[in-house]
């Protein structure tokens, strides 16, 4: 790891709304104060460092092990340069630390039960130059892609390692590929949906603001495995620092001939875009995802045709997660076998979660999938901050559900959660506490389902209307055993007729919280006693 | 011209290859029902009341977007897709503010025929009396949202058969509205050729004649799909 003393500072969205930007520029007047120069003493802006919670944050590398610092205020910045002077002196640290408030465990398990594959250049790349990614070896497998490797042997590597969409859904990835690969030869394309849009997830945003350059290495390797020459990152508009930095990386990657024609020498030529969203949660579903892209209004279409077959203009096109594209870089170097061999028997690899809500440790974490719930959420989040017991983990956003407390040692891989009545979703996790009211939950996920469904089909455009309003009266104290009725009929009936993922997921947090906490909606109602006689505990 | 063979409701019949499961569940009698579907025009799969159960496939899958392939064995009238297209019916019927009695479109209106099909006697839904518009603006014909279920007819035939798309949708969710032009009034559309064929087609009365009053539209909805075969096939109903 790196000698050069250094230090880095968080520079995503997270730190820099705790004020990490005056931190950094705090810290380079302290260094000038104290007489260095950015040789002997480098101040670089990073990407994600992972406690968001805690920000802003900077890490000290030395000649011993890294230090990490969090919530630390421009005042401090003499005592953060003093302490990186003593890193590097190799002197004892002094006796009455100023910084002692602010120094974070690094073996604490937030840190230590971490596995960066996707994240493996977050916080230590500065995101801004490509230089910095090059030398960390960023696009050396694009290199030896290129060089080495036929479009079949990119899509075996792939096909081996078991990854799986990370969008959610779980298609397996190498498939995928293939399924666009084997069209009749024409114009292909690649897409990485970055439209992140569950509350409560926020991986793909540090992604991008943190290693958009791993991300353009593994679109580049996708494109050149299926034959595309064109490709697209479709962003929300929400994430401006991620579309900056993104379309940043992109302009770097063209003057270095790393995009755009003959690359490295080759015959592969690649064109990227970076299209911005409008706004609309339902362009995050694959198809209509590709009509806004086109122009059209974002409305889902029904499939088949799948992308694979008919995309963008009509032609292939493959679809995939910014998590899954940025996968693959660290597949290909270390080969497919080793992903293959984290993980569960079905659910390969490491997956990023956005640990928030009533959790000690908010931020970013990276675990091998098959890790229990419970160890993300106590051990690894810590618990509740007032240290009472968890109630419910909500994965998935508004189409994934709440996993009880009694349920936490399951296993966090695609088939678990949904057995649970929840999915694996983007990553998002929300940790509630006991305070909160499983029905204010559910109508609060329904309200955001209404807002979002497109209205193109009925059970999701009318549908997701009545059930946030059967959901207001049991939070309103006003249900009767009847309404208990109709909102399992009319949950079902839009989980089943809905046409889009959308609409199909948008009554699993009314389903998930009915089945683990029913009895909380039988006291909701307006006499307790009979919608319990009515309808009985099931479980 | 090749065929496939299927089972629908456990009857065989055989379609020609390409044609979609509506077709087929048409060859067996099995009177699927459809609302946004129209011969002639791209099927949307929006009203989803042409979900048929087809064996081997875990989900419902919308009889009019999915093509029929060799072997399949259809279901299309289980108790549960009974009882879903009911609820389907009674959500449209809750979402706007549909009143036969003063309807240009009464008993010549394609949802109110649903609701007599689907068995519904009345909504176990709250109606949501929504605020919605009317459109006067056209010399020829009228747009009442109130009466509208966004089935898209409209915004289908104006694009694929007139070719003047006229129509498109604004808004998402339940604020979704059909839009004329750039959502200006229908009178100052330039675009438009007042040909009438979305008047034709829309199976309510959201779309009518001026010249129309209660219970008196005639839509014709067999004009999409005759227009197609004419361009298609270069063959007149005449001939």
């Amino acid at each position: 790891m790196p000698v050069t003393p250094q230090l880095r500072c968080c520079d995503a969205s997270g730190c820099r709304s705790a004020g990490g930007q005056a931190l950094r520029r705090a810290l380079e007047e302290a260094r000038d104060a104290a007489g260095l120069t950015a040789e002997a003493l480098a101040i670089k802006p990073v990407g994600c460092l992972r406690l968001c919670g805690s920000g802003p944050l900077v890490a000290c590398d030395g000649p011993g092990p890294s230090q990490l610092f969090g919530g630390v205020a421009p005042e401090h910045a003499g005592a953060l340069i003093a302490a990186s002077v003593a890193a590097n002196d190799g002197s004892a640290a002094v006796s009455d630390d100023p910084l002692a408030a602010h120094r974070l465990d690094l073996s604490d398990p937030f840190f230590a039960l971490q596995q960066p594959v996707v994240l493996e250049g977050c916080g230590q790349v500065n995101p801004e130059s490509i230089d910095d990614a090059i030398a960390f070896g960023t696009y050396a497998q694009l290199h030896r892609v290129l060089q080495e490797l036929t479009p079949e042997q990119v899509r075996d590597e792939v096909r081996r390692s078991g990854l799986r969409g990370r969008g959610g859904a779980g298609y397996p990835t190498g498939l995928k590929w293939d399924t666009v690969a084997l069209q009749p030869p024409g114009p292909r394309y690649v897409v990485c949906n970055a439209d992140e849009g569950d509350p409560g997830a926020f991986m793909d945003r540090s992604v991008l603001e943190s290693d958009p350059h791993r991300l353009i290495e593994g679109m580049a390797i996708a494109a050149y495995a299926v034959g595309a020459e064109r490709g697209f990152v479709y962003v929300r508009a929400e994430y401006p620092l991620a579309i900056e930095r993104l379309r940043l990386a992109l302009q770097q990657a063209r003057s270095r001939h790393l995009l755009g024609n003959h690359i490295d020498g080759t015959s592969f030529n690649l064109r990227l875009e970076v299209r911005v969203g409008a706004g609309a949660y339902v362009c995050g579903e694959e198809t209509a995802l590709l009509l806004s892209i086109q122009g059209q209004r974002g409305m889902p279409q029904p499939r088949p045709p799948f992308p694979a077959q008919s995309g963008l203009w009509g032609a292939p096109t493959l679809i995939n997660n910014v998590e899954t594209f940025t996968a693959v870089p660290a597949i290909l170097r270390q080969g497919g076998h080793w992903y293959a061999g984290i993980g569960t028997e079905h659910s390969k690899g490491t997956k990023v979660f956005a640990l928030s809500g009533a959790v000690v440790n908010t931020g970013l974490v990276e675990v091998p999938m098959g890790t229990p719930l419970r160890t993300v959420v106590e051990v690894i989040g810590g618990g509740v901050p007032d240290g009472s017991p968890i109630k419910a983990v909500q994965t998935g956003g508004p189409s994934g559900g709440c996993i009880p407390a009694e349920r936490l040692d399951t296993p966090v891989d695609y088939e678990s959660l949904l057995e649970l009545g929840s999915m694996m979703g983007s990553g998002g996790m929300v940790v509630m506490g006991a305070s909160t009211s499983m029905p204010e939950v559910a109508r609060h996920f329904m309200g955001f389902s209404v807002n979002e469904s497109c209205g193109k089909c009925v059970p999701c455009r009318a549908g997701t209307v009545q059930l946030a309003q059967l959901l207001d009266r049991f939070v309103e104290h006003r249900a009767t055993p009847a309404d208990m009725e109709r909102l399992d009929a009319l949950c079902q009936m839009v989980k089943v007729t809905s046409l889009c993922g959308l609409g199909q997921s948008a009554p699993n947090p009314v389903l998930s919280t009915l089945r683990w906490f029913r009895h909380e909606y039988e006291a909701a109602c307006r006499e307790p006693a009979a919608c319990v006689a009515a309808g009985g505990v099931e479980r | 011209m090749s065929v496939v063979t299927l089972t629908v409701n456990g009857q065989d019949v055989a379609v020609p290859a390409g044609a979609s499961l509506l077709e087929a569940t048409r060859a067996a009698e099995a009177n699927v029902p459809t609302l946004c579907h129209l011969e002639g025009l791209t099927p949307v799969s929006a009203c989803r009341l042409c979900l048929v159960e087809v064996e081997g496939s875990s989900k419902l899958l919308p009889a009019c977007s999915t093509a029929a392939a060799e072997g399949m064995v259809v279901h299309t009238h289980t108790p549960r897709l009974r009882e879903y297209r009911r609820m389907t019916v009674e959500l449209i019927f809750a979402e706007g503010n549909h009143v036969c009695a003063v309807c240009v479109a009464n008993t010549h209106c394609e949802l109110q025929d649903m609701a007599v099909t689907v068995g519904m006697d009345h909504s176990r839904f709250p109606y949501q009396y929504p605020q919605r518009l009317v459109d006067a603006t056209h010399p020829q014909f009228t747009l009442d949202h109130n009466r509208c279920i966004l089935c898209t007819r409209c915004v289908r035939v104006c694009d694929e058969i007139e070719g003047a798309h006229v129509w498109d949708i604004g808004s998402r969710g339940g604020q979704c509205h059909i839009v004329a032009g750039l959502d200006e009034p229908w009178g100052q559309v330039q675009a438009c050729t007042s040909c009438g064929k979305c008047v034709d087609v829309c199976p309510t009365g959201a779309l009518f004649r001026n010249s129309d009053t209660t219970a008196e539209k005639q839509p014709n909805t067999t004009l999409p799909a005759l227009l197609r075969t004419a361009r298609e096939q270069r063959r007149w109903h005449n001939q």
